[in-house]
């Protein structure tokens, strides 16, 4: 046992320090991520947003949590306890093990795996059954009707948002997230992949239910769909869940598309390098979350019909074209990575 | 060796599934022994515009969210044959694109059919 410590035990330290390192920050960028939709929509709509709480109401998002902690848990008499427990807590499990494989720098991801891409997917196609266990053990009509139709949307995009990935390993050639970023793309490539590119925002937005897909928790017709029933903590563990995939489909978005770490539009000089690879690597996703918020700000809320006809209707046709336009290119200019 | 150094790659992802479950039971645990418990009748019945439900909720829904199921199970299948083909189209050529362009070319009938019988349509 001491042989063993001596051998393993400063790796296991340095491994449980790594994964302090990475849930951390991601919950301290999760409380601001919702004091900032708060602030810019408030600028957007002419006001000024949380500014009570600290200095601009900075401490808002710490105030916020202290309250949902302490609140009473209710748990329903009609619901299945169990599951009515262990949904949220699924949700919120899902969405911190995920980061395990985000490259946020050059060697910086905790297990640099060799198909990152694809353990992503999987563990992001799980969300939906947080989703639906919060549905069903409600035994609320409101959360039922939520999480059908968040489960049924939450599919129909994430077809499409495969394929999406497909036309990029199709131009990179591997499944690892550090070889995605690095692989150079010529610009004919960067160019056929800017429409795949709107799609993944647009699908994102679906998959995480936020507006103008956000109909599962559409306030106006469902009072908060699959979330009624919940309080305190329960109902915490599921915000923060959201807010963390959000963060974290905007972070694929980077990888996949924007270059993740590396300086864009191909920047280079003394000062420049000298900026962290890190520091492009969040100003990247930051851009992609201001596009979150600004889309709620603006938009209305989609038909059922309407968001269901998007995801198999255009979104489904015109990416699966779209693999074998951009495979066909590849063959026929011979860029295909071998 | 080489079979280890390659699942050690994957120890870290284990350690951090454990610390993360960990993290959850221990919010919602503290959070239970943390908040109050004053429950009643009325706290603790269903919401539904604050009348007493009329029945069990879980009760027939629409055929259409099963079909969706359904044509999602075939769309995630035919991804997860994408998958490996796409990354390694660039050593099997020709002869892997046009295998996959027959594949889809059938999912692609079954897809048609699909939607001329108006399984995609909500209304």
């Amino acid at each position: 046992m001491v042989e063993l410590w001596t051998t393993y035990g400063m790796e296991f330290v340095f491994i449980i320090a790594h994964i302090m390192a990475i849930i951390v920050p991601l919950l301290v960028s999760v409380a601001y991520l919702t004091y900032a939709e708060r602030k810019i929509m408030g600028a957007m709509q002419m006001r000024q947003g949380p500014m009570t709480v600290g200095p601009f109401g900075l401490l808002q998002p710490l105030a916020d949590g202290i309250k949902l902690f302490s609140k009473e848990i209710i748990i329903p008499s009609s619901a299945h306890r169990v599951v009515f427990v262990m949904a949220p807590m699924l949700t919120f499990f899902l969405s911190l093990i995920a980061w395990a494989v985000i490259p946020v720098n050059k060697d910086w991801a905790l297990a640099n795996i060799n198909v990152g891409i694809l353990y992503l997917f999987a563990i992001s196609s799980l969300g939906v059954y947080g989703v639906l266990m919060a549905g069903w053990a409600s035994n609320s009509k409101y959360a039922f009707l939520g999480g059908l139709r968040s489960a049924a949307q939450m599919v129909s995009y994430e077809v499409s948002m495969g394929l999406v990935i497909v036309t990029v390993l199709l131009c990179v050639g591997s499944l690892n997230l550090q070889d995605i970023v690095l692989v150079e793309r010529t610009w004919w490539m960067k160019a056929l992949l800017f429409p795949m590119f709107i799609i993944f925002l647009v699908s994102i937005l679906a998959e995480t239910n936020r507006a103008p897909f956000d109909l599962p928790e559409g306030e106006s017709e469902l009072s908060g769909g699959f979330l009624v029933e919940y309080s305190a903590m329960t109902f915490a563990l599921f915000f923060l869940g959201e807010y963390a995939n959000m963060i974290l489909m905007a972070a694929m978005a980077v990888i996949l598309f924007l270059g993740g770490w590396l300086p864009p539009f191909g920047l280079s000089g003394a000062w420049i390098d000298w900026v962290p690879g890190v520091v492009w690597f969040g100003l990247k996703t930051f851009g992609i979350l201001f596009f979150y918020v600004w889309v709620r700000a603006t938009m209305p809320r989609y038909r059922y019909d309407q968001l269901m006809r998007l995801g198999w209707k255009i979104f489904l046709p015109f990416t699966l074209i779209w693999v074998l336009v951009i495979a066909g290119c590849l063959l026929a200019f011979g860029a295909l990575p071998s | 060796m080489a079979q280890t150094a390659f699942l050690s790659e994957y120890l870290p992802i284990l350690i951090f599934i454990g610390i993360a479950l960990v993290m959850a039971f221990a919010m919602v645990i503290g959070s239970w022994v943390a908040g109050k418990h004053r429950p009643d009748k009325e706290k603790l019945s269903a919401y539904e515009c604050g009348f007493d439900a009329f029945d069990d909720s879980r009760h027939k829904f629409d055929i259409r969210f099963y079909l969706v199921a359904i044509l999602f199970i075939i769309f995630d299948l035919e991804i997860a044959f994408l998958f490996p083909w796409a990354v390694s189209l660039g050593s099997i050529g020709l002869m892997g694109f046009w295998s996959m362009v027959v594949f889809l070319g059938i999912l692609t009938v079954g897809f048609v059919y699909e939607w001329k019988k108006g399984a995609l349509d909500w209304e």
